[in-house]
């Protein structure tokens, strides 16, 4: 990696190849379990997604309701593409995103004028637009029949197609996605946007373009978004309205405020955090309960988010922060400097209030 | 003469649905007047009111009793919402608050499917079967309860705001919250008070909507936003406009599902939430343009 020489600290770099070593392992860990595979692979494609929303919420202070409408502009993108038109998948992929960049910036140039409430109301009311769309426009996507057929994804005319190799595509994209959060959040434009997040008005009167800032930032978050719905399309091959709805958003909402905006891993945790619950949720509760049915989990899941708001407003990454950089500083003295950035990494959802 | 019996049959519809927005969206001015909060989970009052109706009178309690008893479990209900999750979060950022005001929606519509399933109830009307035929138009009695019961309910709060000591006391705090708590008006008592208000109009336009469009577990969300956008409309701080809001979005979705095509309308609505915050974005009340420095 190219921030390597940041690094000097020994401690941390063993860190990360433990970490990669883990990541890479893991599926001859579960000898290849396709169960806990495709969990994988969905922590992987929703972290990707919490990933663009934790650098959006977290560092750029905007909350955003309408976040799977990204989701599915990359996936109905992908699926139309490839399965229609005949287009290369990869061209696909990179052709959502960059649809999904343009909905991002057409969009976000009046959203971003609005703050709070208003705000919050206008993501909900592009997510609800945009569902409509997916619902309505069959041509396109099928409708509420969903949409069939869309073709693997292939790496030199090589189909991927069993779990394992889709596993480590996706695995690929994560660790590019927080690879580029990681920089994205160091460079200039993460000081600008965590000085945004302080104070928009302090921003502003030193020079700092707002909404230039904000606006690329919710175009990153949205490429993020489409990138692993179009890898979603192409793994499940099936997609329909439902996916990309309003509730889906807000779960998208919980993974970032489980995993918390206090580092750009947030995402990653709290996809991790949010699938393995639900699983668990799903093979327990209909052991108690055995006429649950239908969606059960969000009762879970609203408590957490409430109780995690209330008493843990940090995320996990708010916590495990304090600890991972006491266990670091035994390490070296050049923490100290890194440090000293990293206190003033976004503490919050939402930023200032009044 | 087709034309004009499909005319009024749609303005009808809207009028009908437009009472239990405004239902709705008076719960949303109230609450969001008095504690500042969005409460995103306003619909799902509507939904819990609903179905504790239905539960009533399905085990033989008379209509009226089941009406007021299933208010006032939601009031309860929102006094709960409140004391637990709105006011621990008192001094967090408005985006955090209106997070937890979506994780309580998540609850209240996860515990109503583990009690009451996914399949969707009816309750049979308040006065029977019967229609009206006005201009070739079929009009349901339960429509024009519903618009009855909304008019009455916003004269019945316009008293309460104006005549009564406690109306009068959340008013105050409405204007300006520092100077009523200088005269000794308990914030917080108002706080609870205005979300339990809230909480029973919610259950109110849930019960009266139940016998024409049914009650299920999910009801609420789109009830909620739809009261929203029309709070949004009119100006989140001001009574009557939400309510000629909530009527303007009932009108607009009816005729557009009945002129245009169906599945739209709710882009429609959605679309004209966007223009309002687009084009009036502080203009809706003049509150929002001084920003502090």
């Amino acid at each position: 990696m190219e921030h390597g020489q940041r690094m000097t600290d020994g401690r941390k770099r063993w860190l990360l190849l433990v970490g990669a070593a883990v990541w890479l392992g893991l599926p001859w860990l579960v000898f290849g379990n396709n169960y806990v595979l495709s969990t994988l692979i969905l922590i992987g494609l929703y972290a990707l997604v919490s990933t663009g929303m934790t650098l959006l919420m977290g560092y750029a202070g905007q909350i955003s309701l309408g976040q799977a409408a990204f989701y599915g502009i990359g996936a109905y993108a992908s699926a139309y593409l490839t399965a229609h038109a005949g287009w290369p998948s990869w061209l696909a992929l990179a052709a959502g995103a960059v649809l999904a960049a343009l909905v991002a910036l057409v969009v976000g140039i009046p959203v971003f004028r609005l703050r709070e409430h208003y705000l919050a109301l206008a993501t909900l009311g592009f997510g609800v637009i945009m569902f409509t769309f997916f619902k309505e426009w069959k041509e396109i996507t099928g409708g509420l029949n969903g949409f069939f057929g869309i073709p693997p994804i292939r790496i030199a005319g090589v189909p991927l197609q069993s779990d394992l190799q889709f596993y480590y595509l996706v695995s690929l994209f994560v660790l590019a996605g927080l690879w580029f959060a990681h920089n994205i959040v160091r460079s200039r434009v993460g000081r600008a946007l965590r000085a945004i997040h302080g104070s928009e008005v302090a921003a502003s009167s030193l020079g700092v373009n707002i909404m230039k800032y904000k606006l690329q930032i919710f175009m990153l978050s949205a490429v993020y978004a489409s990138i692993a719905g179009s890898l979603y399309a192409h793994y499940v091959t099936f997609i329909n309205p439902d996916l990309f709805g309003i509730v889906p958003s807000i779960y998208f909402l919980i993974m970032v405020v489980i995993g918390g905006t206090a580092s750009v891993w947030g995402g990653l945790i709290g996809a991790a955090v949010y699938v393995c619950l639900g699983e668990w949720l799903k093979a327990v509760v209909p052991l108690l309960l055995p006429n649950a049915g239908g969606e059960f989990e969000i009762v879970f899941f609203g408590l957490l988010l409430v109780v995690m708001l209330i008493y843990m407003p940090n995320g996990l990454t708010g916590v495990m922060q304090k600890r991972m950089r006491r266990f670091l500083e035994m390490g070296g003295r050049q923490e100290k400097q890194i440090a000293a950035v990293e206190g003033h990494k976004a503490r919050s959802i939402g930023g200032e209030r009044g | 003469m087709e034309a004009w019996s499909q005319f009024v049959q749609l303005l009808f519809s809207g009028l009908t649905v437009g009472s239990i927005y405004a239902l709705v969206a008076l719960g949303f001015v109230i609450t969001y007047s008095v504690t500042g909060i969005l409460n995103l989970a306003q619909g799902d009052f509507a939904m819990l009111g609903a179905l504790f109706c239905i539960t009533l009178v399905n085990n033989g309690v008379p209509f009226a009793a089941a009406i007021g008893l299933s208010m006032l479990a939601v009031m309860v209900v929102g006094g709960l919402f409140e004391r637990l999750a709105i006011q621990p979060a008192r001094r967090s950022p408005v985006a955090v608050l209106i997070i937890i005001t979506i994780g309580a929606s998540f609850v209240f519509r996860g515990i109503a499917l583990l009690v009451w399933g996914t399949d969707p109830y009816a309750l049979r009307p308040f006065t029977g079967h019967g229609a009206l035929e006005v201009f070739g138009a079929v009009i349901q009695w339960q429509s024009v309860w519903a618009i009855v019961i909304s008019l009455a309910s916003f004269a019945a709060l316009h008293l309460f705001f104006h005549r009564t000591y406690i109306g009068k006391a959340v008013a105050a705090c409405v204007i300006n919250p520092f100077a009523a708590r200088l005269m000794g008006i308990d914030i917080r008592k108002m706080s609870l008070g205005a979300i339990a208000v809230s909480a029973g109009l919610g259950a109110l336009a849930g019960i009266v909507i139940a016998p024409i469009s049914g009650a299920s577990y999910d009801m609420g969300m789109m009830i909620g936003l739809k009261a929203f956008i029309a709070a949004v409309v009119g100006g989140l701080t001001n009574a009557p406009a939400a309510i000629a809001g909530a009527f303007l979005v009932g009108l607009l979705e009816s005729f557009a599902e009945g002129y245009l095509s169906s599945g739209y309308k709710e882009a429609i609505s959605f679309g004209l939430l966007l223009l309002v915050l687009f084009f009036m974005p502080n203009g809706l009340f003049a509150k929002m343009t001084g920003k502090r420095v």
